[in-house]
């Protein structure tokens, strides 16, 4: 167990590595920093004293250290466009994202399971086949083109929710929720629907293919004969041995979402972190695509190794099998 | 000799053909309603695309041809519509019916190029890991699981905007669908060189290997002409599902705007700048891109499921 976890834990680390390298490349050569810093007035000294404080004469691998060093601690530098510390940029855009992706989450579990076991159980019916049929539909529909088709029916023509921002928000510390106001949890109903109908055919599909699987043991049949009504027998029963997996996909899933949904926020202007990773692309303000790169991709990473481990530690099987 | 090869050419297409309609697939083709559908529908909508310049009443690139005053009329079935603008107009009086076909015709340009090269990649490495096994499997094997754990979306991104960045000026214009194939390459080859890695780590302990090897075959012909046709059943499926997946992000792209540019949209730019419109009123500038990219890719998709389990040996 000790082995897997010090394996698991190095390979997310060499991943983070790999990632803050990429971040490191594109800080490095994507235009150079000293003339997106500072104005065309700047005299030569200025410009280089700056390189000498960025230090962009030292050694490449110097360099590099430099980075890994400085982005370990959270400091990713100060934003190109409007001079501000990018990760307390990042922070203050964080909480947006973070309802955003649960709430989606939410949606797609509550609805996502009770159509996964529906239609496991009534697979011969009707409605069942078609509602496995459109998930396939709803698996490749665009998620900006949901979210088009949302804005347009329920804000444009029905008038029912707002198409963008995020309504009135109430700062508790430090996190800025908007799912205690009226108008906030009126705002978030769209842009969650969009982001979790992919999810919801996931969780759908999953649920139904374990429901399959466990309605044919033989505890179930057992059941069967001892006369418990078949509710019971499906919901408390069969549907117990089918979360597993699904409970780990949605864990693996959310550090997907939180990348996804700059596209939801970008439709839907949502002012998250996928947001201001779009707008800073358009500016080509690196020190922002930096570092939502790097903060992304290490919320990704250790949500994958914390599956990995946890799955590890319910079954044994899995910890020599894998490298 | 010479007489020979006219001959015997037609007679393999012709024998080829009649073993196709002879085969498992093409049964189960026949058999399924909605593989018929999904595959009478991407036709259309492949032939229409690259019959554009025949069929669209208008060139959209052509901006001599645009006229004001036929800007935002809407469909022909409604109130104020006009022909030959039978989907409508946009803000530029650009006919929405040719945009459509012309940028059907790039996303579908975008997608077929970026699952060749990702194909290309993904083969020779996973027949290199493969075959050889050691320091070049785990090199390779490392590089994938590192491209895999960065969301895909946001490694298009970067790649797209970095190298829009990076590329000079005048070929920006020129080099953006290139730039665009490469960014979603790079992400999915990994997926193929798995594939074949696997299944040729199987092949190359086989016997017709081994006696391959023993008469001096050379490596690279060995993996090219004898291993490689033994790994391609689960490639295909792949290459299936992922050109939807491919149009997808290309539509995604070019809807943030790191992808194709409004002089040459494509689905995805289309349904960008339509969007701008949709509190205008005029909703059939973003409905009608969004409904052929829906189309598309909802019809690419069945195909693959459907050639997934026709292929799938355990569910004959």
């Amino acid at each position: 167990m000790l082995a897997f976890l010090i394996k698991r834990t190095a390979n997310a680390i060499f991943v983070m590595l790999s990632v803050s390298f990429i971040a490191f490349m594109i800080f490095r050569f994507v235009g150079d920093p000293v003339e997106l810093m500072l104005n065309e007035q700047a005299t030569q000294a200025q410009r280089d004293a700056l390189r000498a404080k960025l230090g962009l004469d030292d050694p490449f691998i110097v360099q590099f250290t430099t980075f890994v060093k400085n982005a370990a601690q959270g400091d990713f530098g100060i934003s190109f466009r409007n001079q501000q510390d990018v990760l307390a940029m990042i922070a203050e855009r964080f909480p947006a994202t973070f309802e955003l992706v649960i709430v989606a989450t939410l949606i797609s579990l509550i609805v996502g399971i009770p159509l996964g076991v529906l239609t496991a159980i009534h697979r011969q019916r009707w409605y069942a086949e078609t509602l496995q049929f459109t998930s396939i539909i709803g698996i490749s529909l665009p998620s900006f083109v949901v979210g088009i088709g949302l804005i347009l029916i329920f804000s444009v023509w029905l008038g029912w929710f707002p198409a963008f921002g995020r309504g009135e928000t109430v700062d508790l510390g430090w996190w800025s929720t908007g799912l205690l106001t009226t108008s906030g949890r009126m705002s978030i109903i769209l842009p969650a629907l969009s982001l979790s109908l992919f999810q919801i055919t996931l969780v759908m599909r999953l649920v139904r293919a374990e429901m399959l699987e466990v309605l044919r043991t033989d505890f179930i049949k057992f059941a069967r004969a001892r006369g418990i009504p078949a509710r019971a027998i499906n919901f408390r029963h069969a549907l117990r041995n089918c979360l597993m997996p699904v409970v780990t996909m949605t864990a693996m899933q959310i550090g997907g979402l939180i990348a996804f949904a700059l596209v939801t926020e970008t439709v839907f202007q949502w002012p998250g972190m996928g947001l201001l990773f779009i707008q800073a692309v358009t500016f080509v303000d690196v020190p922002i695509m930096a570092g939502y790169l790097c903060i992304v991709a290490l919320i990704f990473v250790t949500l994958n190794a914390l599956v990995d481990i946890t799955y590890a530690v319910i079954d044994p099987r899995l910890r020599g099998a894998d490298k | 000799m010479t007489d020979t090869r006219p001959q015997t050419a037609p007679a393999t297409i012709h024998g080829r053909l009649a073993r196709f309609a002879d085969s498992d697939l093409w049964w189960s083709f026949k058999n399924s309603k909605s593989a018929v559908g999904a595959a009478t529908v991407l036709a259309f909508v492949i032939v229409t695309a690259f019959l554009a310049p025949v069929l669209a009443p208008q060139n959209p690139y052509d901006l001599a041809a645009l006229e004001l005053w036929n800007a935002e009329l809407p469909p022909v079935w409604m109130q104020g519509g006009q022909m030959p603008f039978i989907l409508g107009t946009d803000v530029q009086g650009r006919d929405i019916l040719s945009g459509i076909l012309y940028g059907t015709r790039i996303s579908i340009f975008i997608g077929i190029a970026s699952v060749a090269v990702s194909l290309a990649i993904g083969l020779l490495a996973g027949l290199a890991a493969g075959y050889y096994g050691g320091w070049v499997d785990n090199v390779l094997m490392r590089i994938g699981d590192v491209l895999l754990s960065i969301p895909i979306i946001l490694a298009a991104i970067l790649v797209s905007s970095v190298a829009q960045a990076l590329l000079p000026p005048e070929l920006r214009e020129a080099g953006i669908a290139a730039v665009l194939v490469l960014a979603i390459a790079l992400y999915s080859w990994v997926q193929y060189a798995r594939v074949v890695r696997a299944q040729t780590m199987v092949e190359r302990r086989k016997e017709y290997v081994q006696a391959s090897r023993l008469v001096g075959t050379p490596g690279r012909r060995l993996m090219l002409k004898h291993i490689l046709p033994n790994t391609l059943t689960p490639v295909f499926v792949a290459a299936t599902l992922n050109f939807g997946l491919a149009i997808l992000i290309e539509a995604t792209l070019s809807f943030l705007g790191v992808g194709m540019p409004p002089n040459q949209p494509s689905l995805g730019t289309l349904i960008r700048v339509g969007n701008q419109y949709l509190f205008s009123g005029s909703w059939w500038i973003v409905l009608f891109p969004s409904v052929q990219l829906c189309i598309l890719v909802v019809a690419v998709n069945m195909l693959g499921d459907w050639l997934r389990d026709a292929l799938n040996p355990k569910l004959r």
